[in-house]
């Protein structure tokens, strides 16, 4: 064994829960983690090559046939702007990474080795959490600043689509805003299922059943569930313009699911501390 | 030092480990030992602080682990060769394993010459044979040049070559004046590894004293099995209504 001086970080004797002393280790550590996984690579590879061309195509079929396109569907594009298509696409497998990102370290054993190493659970997951959301933030806004310039070549004479305008830019910031919240979402779900499986049953129950089969709740009230179901409500911060039927301003809504979020991270970080690993 | 308190750990019904205690002194190769189903494992998991005893504490170098905010710079551990990602490499596995004690890469190189995986370093995990996964998991346990070793079954899938080479290692660590506890099932490895002996069967206390003194000039093997042979029946371990 060498005696050699193999310890940069802080004293030794650092102790406890509190405090960000090495914190910035773990963010290494989980960032090196993320990364030598090849799931993570094919997973955002997907969602933005798969995003931006399937926004590419709805856009040249919308441009192609903008004669026939009705009123509603030419309201939704000037809404949603370009990247609508493409970000629908991309919310499923972010959020199977997220489950992943959590889920494949008790599926193979990791967790445990992560655990040697880090003791405190909600250091791990926090650090965890935090490096899985700067990885989804920016894959949501590859995908974005991909697709404005597409959709504005193919209909940037029809609706008001560019990045000049600060509505659109504020919307594409939106997606990499949205897109790592809801991965996230999905990340708290892993954590407290732990199983890849279950947790992703578990989001898509969450944001179909509940996010979608909500508006069939009749009336008013029905109105305000839908509304401020996860997904729902997250998702209006990518739109360029509000419309007046939304309930939720964009960054209200941004709110709502955030609130969702870090209750779920809360309860999982709480239960991880106590759980047997 | 390691410390174990009236652990006491049900699971469910069940009661895997029952009011244990023992210390493990630093200089010596401690074996853990214990039929299949005695605890062990279940022992190992508390003092590294992955299950919380329903009763008692566990401490190594004096604090319970958890506490610990750089842990391997105290105790290193192989609990099970599994405890890996398939799809990782692993040289990639040790370095987000240093990373989080600001290590550097290069004690990640020292531990993979050590553990005989240079050549393999840089190829996943998942192709690697038990013998390699018990090398990695060594080398793991190494990283942060630790004053306490823990190993469950270091030798299990290990080849003749790779028996003797624990042996000869865990022997130099103890004989540096480093705290060993390895638990195993085999008597013959055990027999000429271990200065010290703590035995166990079901959950409870058997033995904790010298080697010499277990054995009393029978082999160990037959001093084991006499010693554990009323813990022995399965169906008692698990109490009635309880999945067994």
């Amino acid at each position: 064994m060498s005696a050699v001086t193999l310890f940069e970080g802080p004293a030794a004797g650092a102790t406890g829960d509190s405090g960000l002393a090495g914190f910035g280790q773990l963010l290494r550590s989980e960032w090196t983690k993320i990364w030598s996984v090849r799931s993570t690579a094919w997973s955002l590879a997907i969602l933005v090559i798969g995003g931006i061309g399937l926004s590419t195509v709805i856009d040249g079929v919308t441009a192609a046939h903008w004669a026939t396109v009705s009123a509603a569907d030419r309201q939704a594009i000037t809404v949603k702007g370009a990247f609508g298509a493409g970000l629908d696409f991309a919310q499923l497998p972010m959020c199977v990474l997220g489950v992943l990102v959590i889920t494949s370290e008790y599926g193979t054993g990791m967790i445990r080795s992560s655990l040697l190493a880090v003791p405190s659970r909600k250091r791990l997951l926090a650090a965890k959490a935090a490096v899985f959301a700067a990885v989804a933030f920016a894959a949501g806004e590859l995908l974005a600043f991909g697709c404005v310039p597409i959709g504005q070549a193919l209909l940037g004479s029809r609706v008001p689509e560019s990045l000049s305008d600060s509505a659109n830019l504020c919307a594409a910031l939106g997606v990499g805003l949205y897109l790592a919240a809801l991965g996230l979402f999905a990340f708290a779900v892993g954590a407290l299922v732990r199983h890849t499986a279950g947790a992703i049953t578990a989001v898509i129950v969450i944001f179909v059943a509940f996010g979608d089969l909500s508006q069939l709740i009749p009336g008013t009230v029905g109105k305000y569930v839908n509304a401020y179901m996860p997904a729902n409500a997250g998702i209006l911060v990518t739109n360029a313009h509000q419309q007046a039927t939304d309930l939720l301003s964009p960054w209200q809504g941004f709110g709502v699911l955030c609130l969702w979020t870090a209750i779920l991270l809360a309860v999982a970080g709480i239960l991880l501390a106590r759980r047997d690993a | 030092m390691i410390e174990a308190r009236h652990l006491s750990k049900w699971y469910g019904r069940r009661q895997a480990v029952g009011d244990l205690s023992f210390t493990v002194a630093p200089g010596n190769v401690t074996g853990f030992l214990g039929p299949n189903g005695a605890g062990k494992s279940t022992t190992m998991r508390l003092l590294l602080g992955l299950d919380r005893p329903d009763e008692g504490e566990a401490r190594i170098g004096g604090r319970p682990y958890r506490d610990f905010r750089f842990p391997l710079r105290t105790a290193g551990a192989m609990l099970e060769a599994q405890a890996v990602h398939p799809g990782r490499s692993a040289r990639n596995h040790l370095r987000c394993l240093a990373q989080t004690h600001g290590l550097p890469s290069r004690r990640v190189d020292e531990v993979i010459a050590l553990t005989g995986l240079a050549s393999v370093a840089r190829k996943r995990v998942g192709g690697f044979s038990l013998g390699m996964r018990q090398r990695l998991g060594i080398a793991a346990a190494l990283l942060g040049d630790p004053q306490v070793l823990l190993l469950d079954e270091p030798v299990n899938g290990l080849d003749p070559e790779g028996v003797l080479w624990v042996r000869t290692l865990m022997k130099r660590l103890a004989a540096e004046g480093r705290t060993v506890l390895v638990s195993s099932h085999l008597m013959n490895e055990m027999a000429v590894t271990a200065d010290h002996l703590i035995v166990i069967g079901r959950g409870r206390l058997l033995a904790d004293c010298p080697i010499a003194e277990f054995t009393k000039g029978a082999s160990l093997e037959q001093a084991f099995m006499e010693l554990t042979a009323g813990s022995l029946e399965y169906g008692d371990h698990y109490p009635q209504g309880s999945i067994a």
